[in-house]
């Protein structure tokens, strides 16, 4: 375990940014609509700054640059992010490589929520405060704080496995109860299925405006947790004897990650695989402390999943590929090669 | 969340179950009324007494099709989704989705009228009707048609069926042809989910030579007729006819169309031809069928009005 103290290097910071910068350009000018792509260019820039600038694109065209693929760009920064940094947040506080952003019952917590919101028509999902969102929202940190609650009553010894085995528990739980109202609900469960895939589908800025505060806040603060995590990572007593309040510190680091995650799946619905393979792989590409991991997975998040959007919307040439079947197509090999790697160790 | 994948194929699965019918299940359902079809009008009489008195429809489009025909007084349950007619007595808790032999063994039933095969009900030794979403306008009256023979209702049967042809070709007649033919767009759901022409809902639209913007979504077939269609694309084909199969389950209108983002600027929305359809009659394939066909019939014949004015 590599607990040197080493920070994440300014040239890789920068570095990030750049492919970051470079992937939302490639994402932007790419897209079913066959629209001039020096012209998305100018048309972004005319509208990303002051000034007027013309692009010479009809309306339909604009509104396709201005209020389908630009939110969708910002929404995937903000959820890929979000998943990756709350997947690498879970596996430094539970010391497991496999934990990742649904570990304690956000996914069936939140699918829950949504379940509830269908079935009530209390809207579609989309935009901005829309009820099925809310729902998710509740549902997914009403999850977690239950497997927290059950996590301490169940164990005095307050451990992170009695947490892990909490969370399944509750997980199972809620899936139970969403499955019997969706069975007893059928004409919903069509609408149900569509958003248990997820998707960074938008119309306009609704979502990203409902999950920019909330996520840039959370990540900013995990983003200065890196030492704590690196810490945490050593072991309870070890932490305790250097100081660390442990309980108070990893109730803090969860409360984050959780609200990060309830964010991402209130507005995308479940994106599997995120969460996992993109701490992993900063991980393999740039050191395991958390002072590199956290920003790196902020960054490389982001532009996984953006990218991966770009496939979910362009492989068809007139459909959209869910982005869920996108990243797990991605995902899965990836999660087998982790648990070798792992294995033979 | 290693369950990702079995949820994908439960998707799937609802849309290829609430959509398609495979032809090997029309030609199975077929055979099993073939008997009963062998009677002729002058045993209908006679037939009738031997007809089925307790029918129990798992079949929403069964359900309408069995009172269509004057055969509502034999059916004794029909499950929570066959509403339609309003005199049709349904059992909230009777469901064609997951359905229950033991819930249905209480009716104590002389014919089962469903839409896919009912795993277990063979111990009931009751005669079961299968009725598989239509393919084309043949599966409806033939359905219609097997039905009139099962419940000695032959006769009208085939007045409805005449009637329906009818009415149809009347509506046909009164469209006028168009040199270019007009685009759709047929939306299930607010997501964009759409169907393309090989569905029985395209034959529809195909009797009036429209073209669908989504056949291009699912050439090989692989989203079983069924595709979700990207906005981008959805905007940049610009169809001249937008209907609306989710007016029901989703709410949406013109107004609401209107509003999504860049839609204003389609030649639908701004010439007035978003047409508001209700998703239970397009999504069966019953006698109200004909009220589908009038509703596309008109909205083509607007079209029609406003080019040329």
């Amino acid at each position: 375990m590599n607990v040197r103290p080493v920070g994440c290097r300014p040239s890789w910071l920068i570095g990030g940014a750049l492919f970051v910068v470079a992937s939302c350009v490639l994402v932007l000018v790419l897209g079913q609509a066959n629209i001039p792509r020096g012209a998305v260019l100018v048309e972004a820039f005319d509208r990303l700054t002051p000034g007027t600038v013309e692009s010479g694109l009809n309306p339909i065209q604009k509104s396709i640059v201005w209020s389908l693929r630009m939110p969708r760009i910002v929404l995937g920064l903000l959820v890929g992010a979000a998943l990756a940094t709350a997947g690498a947040t879970y596996q430094g506080v539970f010391r497991n490589p496999l934990a990742d952003p649904y570990l304690l019952g956000v996914a069936a917590g939140g699918g829950f929520g949504a379940t509830i919101a269908f079935v009530n028509d209390w809207g579609d999902g989309r935009g901005i405060f829309d009820g099925v969102q809310l729902a998710a929202f509740v549902g997914a940190l009403a999850s977690v704080a239950l497997t927290w609650f059950m996590g301490f009553v169940g164990s005095r010894e307050r451990g992170a496995t009695t947490l892990i085995l909490a969370g399944v528990a509750v997980a199972a739980f809620f899936t139970a109860l969403q499955t019997y109202l969706q069975q007893r609900n059928t004409e919903d469960i069509r609408e149900i299925y569509v958003w248990f895939l997820g998707g960074l589908t938008t119309e306009g800025w609704g979502e990203v405006l409902l999950a920019l505060p909330l996520t840039v806040v959370c990540i900013a603060a995990l983003a200065l947790s890196g030492r704590t995590l690196d810490v945490l990572t050593v072991g309870d007593d070890e932490a305790r004897m250097l100081g660390m309040p442990v309980g108070i510190a990893r109730l803090l680091l969860v409360v984050l990650a959780s609200l990060l995650t309830a964010t991402a799946v209130a507005v995308s619905g479940l994106i599997s695989f995120v969460g996992l393979i993109v701490p992993h792989t900063v991980r393999m590409l740039f050191g395991s402390s958390y002072r590199i991991v956290v920003p790196m997975s902020i960054i490389f998040g982001g532009a996984f999943l953006v990218l991966c959007d770009l496939a979910a919307r362009t492989l068809g040439t007139a459909s959209e590929i869910p982005i869920g079947v996108v990243t797990a197509f991605f995902g899965a090999p990836f999660f087998v090669m982790i648990l070798r790697t792992t294995a033979t160790r | 969340m290693k369950f990702r994948p079995l949820l994908l194929i439960f998707a799937a699965l609802a849309l290829f179950a609430a959509a398609c019918g495979s032809d090997d299940a029309v030609e199975a359902a077929t055979e099993a009324v073939t008997d009963a079809a062998m009677e002729d009008d002058a045993a209908e009489a006679d037939a009738m007494s031997e007809a089925p008195q307790r029918i129990v429809s798992l079949n929403p489009t069964g359900t309408e099709m069995l009172f269509a025909i004057g055969a509502g007084d034999q059916v004794i349950a029909v499950d929570n989704f066959s509403y339609y007619p309003p005199e049709a007595p349904v059992i909230d808790d009777l469901s064609a989705w997951s359905p229950s032999v033991e819930a249905i063994a209480g009716f104590e039933p002389d014919l089962i009228v469903s839409q896919g095969p009912i795993e277990g009900i063979e111990a009931l030794d009751v005669e079961v009707l299968v009725l598989p979403a239509a393919v084309t306008f043949d599966d409806v009256y033939s359905q219609i048609e097997q039905l009139g023979a099962v419940t000695g209702h032959v006769g009208e049967a085939a007045e409805l069926v005449l009637q329906m042809q009818t009415d149809i070709d009347a509506v046909l007649a009164e469209v006028p042809a168009r040199e270019t033919p007009l685009t759709y767009y047929h939306e299930l759901d607010n997501t964009l989910f759409s169907v393309t022409s090989s569905t029985f809902v395209g034959e529809v639209y195909k009797l009036f030579g429209l073209e669908n913007v989504a056949d291009a979504a699912d050439p090989d077939g692989e989203a079983f007729g069924y595709p979700q269609l990207n906005s981008e694309f959805l905007l940049t084909a610009d169809p001249d006819l937008v209907f609306l199969a989710d007016t029901i389950c989703c709410e949406q209108t013109a107004e609401t169309v209107a509003a999504r983002e860049g839609w204003s600027e389609l030649r639908a929305v701004q010439n007035g031809n978003v047409v508001e359809l209700n998703d239970d009659i397009v999504s069966r394939w019953g006698p109200r069928l004909v009220d589908f066909v009038r509703a596309v019939g008109e909205a083509v014949a607007a079209v029609e009005t406003a080019a040329a004015g």
